[in-house]
């Protein structure tokens, strides 16, 4: 028999008891599940959510501002009984692009930035995790939130069109392509923001940087193309499109989805197209193979 | 089984050696890896968790190869780096929840884990305040709990009293000395400042200039080498020399004689030469040697 005399009742009643230390023997998960937790917390966090109330406004109230078109659009042709909707899927994020690139502009740094700037990228990697998964996860986190934030406006109007009657035949083709050019700006604009932030540790200039370069390649491209128009130089107007990621997807959704383009000019024939998508797949290619040059300097 | 072990371990970044022809094992326990600054410390324990390769020579750590297994070493072995690594917007709590989650464990097991973890490392109310407005001390404490959070087998501490006021660094060292007694986890701390590690390590390795000094259980660094510490009122120069030449080992610090203590017939020794000269004895006592002497003793041996 133990001769450890049990606890009195008088002390076990009303007193927090220090239990020790407990180990843990549940299920270890290996890297690709890390990879995955990393991708969906990064993901959720790029509209602020798993982060404080004030990383919420900004990222919502842009998600809010930028269905509000959408939401007219929809209105609109339910009170004139139109048989189409007022606003093309297909144009519907070039017309958004200022507020797509202040979203990419504003959450791209939060992604990336402070785990550089607080340095705590040692703690990632003296884990499981290597590099390229981190590198992966937090791109395919930004491109899916910019997906989101293209689609559903996309989708509201889609669904509106619906309930007002539309013709389904009519309207999915150019649902279903403006979606696969919504993924093509995601994937671009997720890749150019990241690289960005990622050699811009301080957040503001981060954003400050992102969002310039954005707007300073739409607004090159807007000139280009202008001047080009004017001086009846097709192909050089044509071929601006490159300048901007808006316009250079938008090439991409005209020339290989069959859209009509919003532009002006749109690239000439199979050789614009083959041009355009390999543009196009090409920065996707270099933003990854940068981000992993980037982040294989960062020491532990 | 050895929880570490380096065959010639050698590490050169250029002309630089930071580890060199390290060979070496250790048992489970808390151990002190001293070093002066720029040592080969950082450098080993980054090697440790396969980050960096080896130049040559082989090192394991829980049997795993370095060179081929890191990642499954890194899931087993936790790292508190020296630096600051903590983003001051977020609480404690989802800042240790997140990295447990890092560490492959699933979200409700990585909560509970999370607040087991930061009461055991003293932070209770404050978890849930962004880390940004905590002391150096609480900072410190976080950075140990996430290297704690997914109960590894080993943590590895890069200088974790680093910036700590004195209580602070009594606190921390308790802790360390904790975590290898009661949550029975091996502990690798590393460390340029002696004094402290000696409280709270089973084993110390010395390294100096990225080679090993000497590795041994603490309790033969501090027992081999007694000392009796002798001050008398005057003539220490004469007493000196006199227990010189019966064959003693003596070192002058300021005015009191250090003799080495080889056996109980030391202290007659000193008794009759002081009662022989005729002077007044202040004090006798036995002392322990510290590591930093033996440090510097073993550092000027080799240079």
């Amino acid at each position: 028999m133990s001769d450890a005399t049990p606890p009195t009742p008088s002390a076990r009643s009303g007193v927090i008891h220090d239990i020790g230390y407990r180990h843990y023997d549940g299920p270890r998960l290996g890297r690709g599940h890390i990879a995955r937790a990393l991708f969906v917390e990064s993901a959720l966090g790029a509209y602020g959510i798993g982060r404080s109330a004030r990383s919420k406004i900004v990222p919502m109230l842009l998600f809010a501002v930028v269905c509000v078109p959408a939401f007219i659009l929809v209105v609109v042709a339910a009170i004139t009984n139109a048989d189409e909707l007022p606003g093309e899927y297909t144009s519907y994020v070039l017309n958004v692009q200022v507020l797509v690139a202040i979203y990419v502009a504003g959450q791209a740094p939060a992604n990336v930035s402070r785990d550089l700037r607080f340095r705590v990228m040692p703690l990632y990697f003296s884990r499981p995790l290597e590099r390229v998964d981190y590198v992966l996860a937090k791109y395919a986190a930004l491109s899916a939130a910019v997906f989101v934030f293209v689609a559903v406006p996309l989708t509201i109007m889609f669904l509106g069109a619906l309930l007002v009657e539309l013709p389904i035949g009519e309207q999915a083709p150019d649902y279903l392509r403006s979606l696969g050019s919504g993924l093509l700006v995601a994937l671009v604009l997720a890749g150019i923001g990241l690289v960005i932030a990622a050699v811009t540790p301080r957040r503001g200039l981060g954003v400050a940087a992102i969002i310039t370069v954005l707007l300073v390649l739409a607004g090159v491209q807007g000139v280009v193309q202008g001047i080009a128009t004017e001086e009846n130089e097709e192909t050089l107007a044509a071929y601006s499109g490159l300048f901007s990621p808006f316009t250079l997807v938008d090439g991409v959704q005209s020339s290989v989805l069959g859209a009509d383009s919003a532009l002006p000019a749109e690239p000439p024939g199979t050789v614009g197209a083959i041009v355009f998508l390999i543009v196009t797949l090409l920065l996707v290619v270099a933003c990854v193979g940068a981000l992993l040059l980037r982040y294989r300097k960062v020491s532990i | 089984m050895a929880l570490i072990s380096t065959d010639t371990l050698t590490k050169r970044y250029g002309p630089v050696t930071a580890v060199s022809e390290l060979s070496v094992d250790i048992e489970p326990g808390v151990i002190g890896l001293i070093g002066a600054n720029g040592a080969g410390k950082s450098t080993l324990i980054k090697i440790l968790l396969g980050l960096v390769p080896a130049t040559s020579g082989s090192a394991t750590v829980l049997g795993l190869d370095v060179a081929s297994d890191g990642a499954q070493i890194r899931s087993r072995v936790g790292y508190m780096p020296e630096h600051d690594c903590l983003p001051p917007d977020v609480s404690a709590t989802e800042f240790v929840v997140h990295m447990a989650r890092m560490s492959g464990l699933a979200r409700t097991a990585a909560r509970e884990r999370t607040a087991d973890t930061l009461r055991h490392v003293g932070l209770y109310e404050e978890r849930y305040r962004p880390i940004g407005s905590y002391s150096t001390g609480m900072k410190q404490r976080v950075k140990l709990a996430q290297s704690l959070v997914h109960d590894p087998t080993l943590v590895l501490l890069d200088e974790p009293t680093n910036g700590l006021d004195p209580a602070g660094r009594d606190d921390m060292l308790g802790l360390i000395r904790r975590i290898g007694s009661e949550f029975g986890i091996s502990v690798l701390v590393a460390s340029h400042l002696l004094g402290e590690l000696e409280r709270v390590c089973d084993h110390v390795v010395v390294i100096d200039g990225g080679r090993l000094l000497r590795s041994s259980s603490t309790a033969d660094v501090t027992a081999a080498s007694a000392l009796v510490a002798v001050e008398v009122d005057d003539r220490t120069d004469e007493l000196a020399a006199a227990l010189r030449s019966a064959g003693l080992t003596v070192a002058l610090v300021g005015h009191v004689l250090e003799v080495e203590l080889r056996d109980d017939t030391t202290y007659d020794v000193v008794r009759d030469h002081v009662v022989g000269l005729g002077v007044g004895l202040v004090r006798m006592e036995q002392r322990r040697h510290r590591m930093s002497e033996i440090f510097t003793a073993a550092g000027a041996g080799i240079v």
